[in-house]
């Protein structure tokens, strides 16, 4: 197997920020590897310390205790211009670049290697073709960004960082504004430049969904907690990731990977059927306050034989058919009525 | 390149025309082919055609463009700086700074000032680039605390509200003519600079301007807004300060030499962006430098009433053109597109 290489390591870190003399420190402890070739997603809730995590790995804000060190190398001994070839941004920043074009703005990802007036040269453009290339937007090189949608000025700042030819790639919530195919093109990118061209990729997220589906691995970061490290299926087998989102009210579900909210009547209802319909009526089960188990005996059963047949069996032997999942919900509803 | 050529064909016809058309059109009629041969060394009919010529409208010609180029140019750097389509020189005092300066040497010292001749006139220059310089100071002793420009922009506003409640302490308190005087001087004018100033003010400005062409490829990287500019290897702090210092110099030599200009600077830097149709600072610097100068010299042409010995003051014409194009600018919104 090969081993794998390390781009980015945080040593006992300290994160935070100085506020008026003070030090404020949101996590400490920190020991976190980050390898080239793999997709990383950094989850949390608000407050955990997920931004100022991000902001010290692009080294906008200092580490407060421990280093972070970068191809081995401490990152307090990169000058700003060595930095700039080391680690791409995307960030959440508004931005202003509207009136150029989408060939522009990448080539402003060539601005470390341009010089005094950054005039790109023959090379220069080339890079920026290969750029927008790889993330599928060479058609609308000449296009003003402000024409783009939200999606596809995602994938132009992500060609800018390509430009930029760092090893390592930072975003922040990059899925954040887009809808929900965007989304998923924008994951699917991530994962196709890092198997392809070898980045190492950190990306902050709330989209737990896609970072379980999408991630090779991630990084848990909690308030108060120790950080957590791990392939996504681990970490949700193992029972980390219910313990890190689970609240009061809500409850990480093993078998379907979503967070829950937890209705107080907690009512099993076993199903059975093709996995298909079985799957999407566990859904409905879980909206309307039930848990969907194996079978019941002397309990509530349904029978799904397909998504137009399905069976309701009572306690008492009684079947009532439902055609459809909606009019299964009715059924359900006068149960609880009961 | 060529995509932009035609933006530089237009102004360079532009200024050509606007140059001459200084030259010839004034309150006294002097004919075209006169003020060639006076040009070009030849002898006129009349010495005072040539006096006019030589000695007021060619340096005006000169103040104006120049002026023009200037302002134009400080409000692109505010503008790209604060990512702000309403940013100017005005807006962050440092033109109150410099009204300061000239306010507290017009009112307190007046004596000295008489008329517009002599010593006095030095005096009040360096009045004006001391009071700017002191709020730049300020601004950028700011600019090093406050992390955000939206910040330092409203500081900088604030600033401007301080100078101009102590230029207004001092007006009250001063006496009638001298108020007077102040108020003449806030008119603006580009006939203020005499062939023997010229030196001194091409100096400043140039170095000014010339400065200014250093700064695209931060100017460029600003666009994307600080962090990216910094992730980018740009030292965003002192990318910050020549940008506010390019700004002080140009807009204290102006406001010293023709007074509070208005509007040149928040206006032309769109008229350059509509021109050229990008905001990509490597065509944008030269055309905003153009256009600015092209402008100027078409306020300066219109403060001449036709017909008449009447002069209109200057800062009654640049609203005139600038407050429509800000106002085209800001109701067409695919104009604003270059602050998305």
């Amino acid at each position: 197997m090969k081993e794998k290489t390390i781009a980015v390591q945080a040593k006992d870190l300290s994160i935070g920020y100085l506020q008026s003399k003070q030090r404020k420190v949101v996590q400490s402890n920190i020991n976190l590897t980050l390898h080239s070739g793999e997709v990383t997603c950094l989850l949390g809730l608000n407050g955990a310390g997920k931004s100022t995590l991000i902001r010290t790995l692009c080294g906008f804000q200092p580490p407060l205790g421990g280093d972070v060190l970068l191809r081995g190398k401490p990152l307090s001994k990169y000058t700003q211009g060595e930095f700039a070839m080391e680690v791409g941004v995307v960030l959440t920043e508004r931005t202003n670049a509207g009136g150029i074009t989408v060939h522009e703005l990448v080539g402003l990802g060539r601005h470390p290697f341009t010089g005094f007036f950054g005039t790109l040269k023959e090379r220069d453009n080339a890079i920026i073709e290969e750029s927008l290339k790889a993330v599928g937007m060479l058609h609308k090189s000449g296009n003003y960004v402000s024409e783009l949608s939200d999606g596809e000025r995602q994938k132009v700042m992500i060609a800018k960082v390509l430009a930029q030819e760092c090893p390592i790639i930072v975003l922040d919530e990059p899925t954040a504004f887009l809808d929900v195919t965007s989304r998923i093109e924008t994951m699917v990118l991530l994962r196709k430049l890092a198997k392809e061209q070898d980045k190492a990729i950190i990306l902050s997220t709330h989209d737990i969904d896609s970072a379980i589906s999408m991630a090779d691995n991630l990084w848990l970061l909690s308030k108060g907690k120790q950080v957590r490290h791990g392939a996504p299926e681990d970490l949700i087998m193992d029972g980390t990731i219910g313990d890190f989102f689970s609240k009061e009210n809500i409850a990480f579900d093993k078998a379907t990977g979503k967070l829950n909210a937890i209705r107080p009547n907690i009512f099993p209802i076993g199903v059975l059927g093709d996995f298909n319909t079985s799957f999407w009526v566990g859904n409905a089960l879980v909206r309307n306050g039930f848990t969907p188990s194996n079978m019941q005996e002397n309990g509530y059963n349904i029978i799904c034989k397909s998504p137009a047949d399905i069976e309701l069996h009572l306690p008492c032997g009684a079947i009532k058919k439902a055609t459809c999942v909606a009019s299964l919900c009715d059924l359900l509803c006068s149960i609880t009525l009961l | 390149m060529q995509k932009y050529s035609k933006a530089y064909y237009i102004l360079a016809i532009s200024f050509i025309v606007l140059f001459f058309g200084n030259l010839v059109y004034g309150s006294v009629n002097i004919p075209a082919k006169e003020v060639m041969n006076i040009l070009f060394g030849g002898e006129s009919p009349k010495a005072s055609w040539s006096m006019i010529i030589l000695n007021s409208r060619l340096p005006q010609c000169i103040t104006a463009l120049l002026s023009g180029a200037s302002l134009a140019i400080s409000g692109l750097l505010l503008q790209t700086l604060f990512r702000n389509p309403l940013a100017g020189p005005s807006i962050l005092g440092i033109s109150d700074g410099a009204n300061l300066g000239v306010a507290a040497v017009m009112l307190y010292t007046g004596g000295v000032i008489g008329g517009m001749g002599g010593g006095g006139y030095l005096t009040i220059v360096l009045a004006a680039l001391a009071g700017s310089l002191a709020v730049l100071a300020i601004i950028i002793w700011f600019s090093q605390k406050v992390k955000s420009n939206v910040m330092l922009l409203i500081i900088g506003i604030m600033i401007g509200y301080l100078a101009s409640s102590l230029i207004s302490i001092l007006n009250y308190h001063a006496s009638a003519d001298k108020v007077h005087q102040f108020v003449m001087w806030g008119m603006g004018d580009f006939s203020g600079v005499s062939l023997e100033k010229l030196p001194y003010f091409t100096c400043f400005t140039v170095v000014g301007l010339i400065y200014s062409l250093l700064l695209i490829k931060p100017l460029n990287a600003l666009l994307l807004g600080e962090m990216y500019a910094a992730n980018l290897g740009i030292n965003v702090r002192s990318a910050r300060i020549s940008i506010l210092l390019c700004t002080g110099i140009l807009t204290a030599t102006i406001t010293a030499f023709c007074g509070p200009v208005s509007f040149i600077g928040l206006a032309v830097p769109h008229v350059a962006r509509m021109l050229l149709g990008t905001s990509n600072h490597k065509h944008l610097v030269p055309v905003t430098i153009l256009s600015g100068a092209c402008i100027a010299l078409l306020c300066n042409m219109l403060t001449v009433v036709p017909g008449s010995s009447n002069m209109l003051p200057l800062n009654a014409v640049t609203p005139m053109i600038g407050a429509p194009i800000i106002i085209y600018v800001i109701v067409n919104r695919k104009n604003l597109q270059y602050f998305n």
